[in-house]
């Protein structure tokens, strides 16, 4: 109880790192993750994305204490917990479901955790207003949980997981029950309240988007294992395998082959590359839509084509282009390049071109199914 | 006025199961209600005086209510347990246990009755045992009397409690347990917190279910009780067969529906039964 007491005092001032090490958990044949290492920097933002079935919510549930893993170690800060229950661990937890307790009104709810502290009410009315305020949600204390609306819900849940000043946050796709809208507004909310309470959380999510705009890191999970981990920004720009690169973003993954460390042969054009180009001959350029230019004159890496289909969706355009010798990609424009009187129409040629720094080759994913 | 005419017309629908329900169940009730203020051919309140006046009416209501408060209480115990472990079983073990439960469900009364009345006599199984494994000198008097009729009861109605309260608990989210433990509660306040709450509905219709058939049980009574313990159903058919008083008869049988009713009334205020049955 002292304990508690205490940690409850020092709150969130010195956030927790989590290490993740060689985790791996088999049901039967199917092996959900697969010697999985990854280390969390106390108070980051760390996003677990990847399609379903890629093994992260089960590795947000080992880490919750929810799943026992069949090998390998985890440690909250410099604590081994692998074999800690999960009423033991201090987490807070904000569930896809909500998991809100139906028959208690919302501060009843935001409470629970306090009262299982045993901390006194007296104490605790006072915590309980503050997280309330935290998510906007004050003067809400009396209402039932079934006259709360979607995002209400939500929110309680959020106030509920960071009442006790848990070292650690877990959100297993909180947001993925929402509206588009209210979905992207609590993308920003979430992310406030992250850098104010400062708590190490760990996000997943199957929403690349939602990924790229919460988190400081993200590791991509695919098929038990982290494929690659690192900044939104070097996982958008140069990802590391076919599978990152299709999973994120808008891209067309399109066969080269090798010419030299620097540079590939694409449809029978040389194309520069800024970074070092792996070595094989299962090679790919990822061709991301928006990366796309018309070209000036003197630009590297054209390619020409012409335009099969031109949509228009609001901000930009969409573009399907087809090379000469039958290459197809997708090209997006903005808007206004329309308005400046430089998108091509349907069936008119064009010349596209790809900065050297955003020619970016990897090695064809060998089980992957596109 | 092409859907008023459909409406009228699906109406009609509804007119052979009217008829069947008036003509089954309500004539016979108000029936029933006329003949228990008649006495000797004069309006009279003579049926419902011997319910206070009469020791032995007195005494089978008292032991009418003392059984089936028992067997609605060791239901419970038996029950809520065996609810909680089905719910941790991989769905393959959780049909057979399901299964196991309600093949006796299925079976005859009367069998089943009879069945208890071969384990629990002086030298049946039970008692057998009992002696063999030195836990008793003499043959227990399992029948014949309150225990009897409490045990053949508790088993047969086991399935009415432990149905609608196993439906409940499947309707309990599992996350809510797990949030439960992930804010630091223990197992056992969680489950006081969180579960047994969330199973009250469950419970108090199951619980309800087997109180409100336990007062008008029968056959069981009859089998085990051997005579010397009168529930009100027996009541009711002794003043039909042996006293042909069918007034007596309907006021014990409307003093027992006006208990049921009260029953009901009591327990949907306490806990909103619309919300279990509903589903």
């Amino acid at each position: 109880m002292q304990r508690f007491r205490q940690d409850h005092l020092d709150t969130t001032e010195n956030p927790l790192a989590i290490e993740v090490r060689g985790i791996t958990k088999t049901y039967g044949p199917a092996t959900v993750l697969d010697d999985v290492s990854l280390e969390i920097r106390p108070g980051e933002f760390m996003t677990l994305l990847g399609p379903s079935g890629s093994g992260k919510t089960t590795l947000l549930n080992v880490i919750a204490g929810f799943v026992h893993p069949d090998r390998g170690r985890l440690l909250i800060g410099d604590e081994d917990v692998t074999d800690k229950p999960p009423h033991r661990r201090g987490i807070g937890i904000v569930f896809q479901s909500y998991a809100l307790f139906p028959h208690m009104n919302v501060a009843e709810n935001v409470a629970f955790s306090l009262k299982a502290r045993r901390i006194s009410r007296a104490e605790a009315g006072p915590m309980v207003a503050n997280a309330l305020s935290l998510v906007k949600l004050e003067g809400f204390g009396e209402r039932r949980i079934d006259q709360l609306s979607g995002g209400q819900k939500q929110r309680v849940a959020l106030a509920r997981a960071i009442v006790f000043q848990p070292k650690l946050i877990l959100m297993d796709e909180p947001l993925s029950a929402l509206d588009k809208q209210l979905r992207e507004h609590m993308q920003i909310e979430i992310r406030a309240l992250h850098e104010r309470l400062g708590a190490t959380t760990i996000y997943v999510t199957h929403d690349q988007r939602e990924a790229l705009t919460m988190s400081n890191r993200i590791a991509v999970l695919n098929r038990a294992r982290i494929e690659q981990l690192g900044t939104p920004f070097e996982i958008y720009d140069t990802p590391t395998s076919a599978f990152v690169a299709d999973f994120i973003g808008e891209a067309v993954l399109a066969g080269v082959s090798r010419c030299d460390d620097y540079s590939v042969l694409l449809d029978g054009r040389r194309m520069m590359c800024a970074s070092k180009v792996p070595i094989g001959n299962d090679l790919v350029l990822v061709i991301r839509s928006e990366k796309l230019r018309l070209a000036e004159a003197a630009a590297e890496n054209q390619i020409p084509a012409i335009v099969r289909k031109r949509i228009f969706q609001g901000e930009s355009h969409l573009l399907f282009a087809e090379t000469a010798n039958g290459l197809t990609f997708t090209v997006r424009q903005p808007s206004h390049v329309e308005s400046d009187g430089l998108l091509p129409g349907e069936g008119g040629s064009a010349n596209f071109s790809l900065h050297p720094a955003h020619t970016v080759v990897v090695r064809r994913d060998p089980k992957a199914e596109y | 006025m092409i859907v008023q005419h459909l409406m009228q017309k699906k109406a009609m629908l509804l007119i052979p199961g009217l008829l069947v329900v008036g003509a089954l169940l309500i004539v016979p009730i108000v029936w029933l209600f006329a003949l228990s203020f008649v006495s000797e051919g004069r309006l009279s309140l003579e049926h419902y005086q011997r319910m206070f006046d009469d020791p032995t009416y007195v005494k089978s209501f008292a032991v009418t209510f003392q059984i089936a408060g028992t067997v609605t209480g060791l239901t419970i115990l038996l029950g809520y347990p065996l609810c909680f472990w089905m719910l941790r079983l991989k769905p393959f073990w959780r049909g057979i246990a399901l299964t196991c439960i309600l093949i006796p469900f299925w079976t005859s009364l009367l069998v089943r009755s009879y069945a208890w009345l071969i384990l629990l006599q002086r030298r049946g199984l039970v008692n057998n045992w009992l002696q063999s494994l030195g836990l008793t000198e003499e043959p227990l008097a399992l029948m014949y009397n309150v225990t009897g009729t409490v045990i053949g009861m508790t088993h047969i109605l086991l399935p009415f409690l432990v149905l609608p309260l196993f439906a409940s608990m499947q309707r309990i989210d599992g996350d809510l347990m797990r949030a439960a433990a992930a804010l630091g509660a223990t197992p056992v306040f969680a489950f006081w917190r969180i579960f047994f709450p969330l199973s009250l509905p469950g419970l108090t219709a199951g619980g309800l279910l087997v109180f409100v058939l336990s007062i008008g049980y029968y056959v069981t009574p009859q089998l085990l009780g051997g005579g010397t313990t009168v529930m009100a159903g027996q009541l009711i058919q002794r003043n039909v067969e042996l006293f042909s008083s069918w007034g007596a008869a309907s006021a014990v049988s409307l003093v027992l529906l006006a208990i049921v009713l009260l029953l009901f009334w009591v327990m949907n205020r306490l806990v909103p039964l619309d919300h279990v049955f509903r589903g």
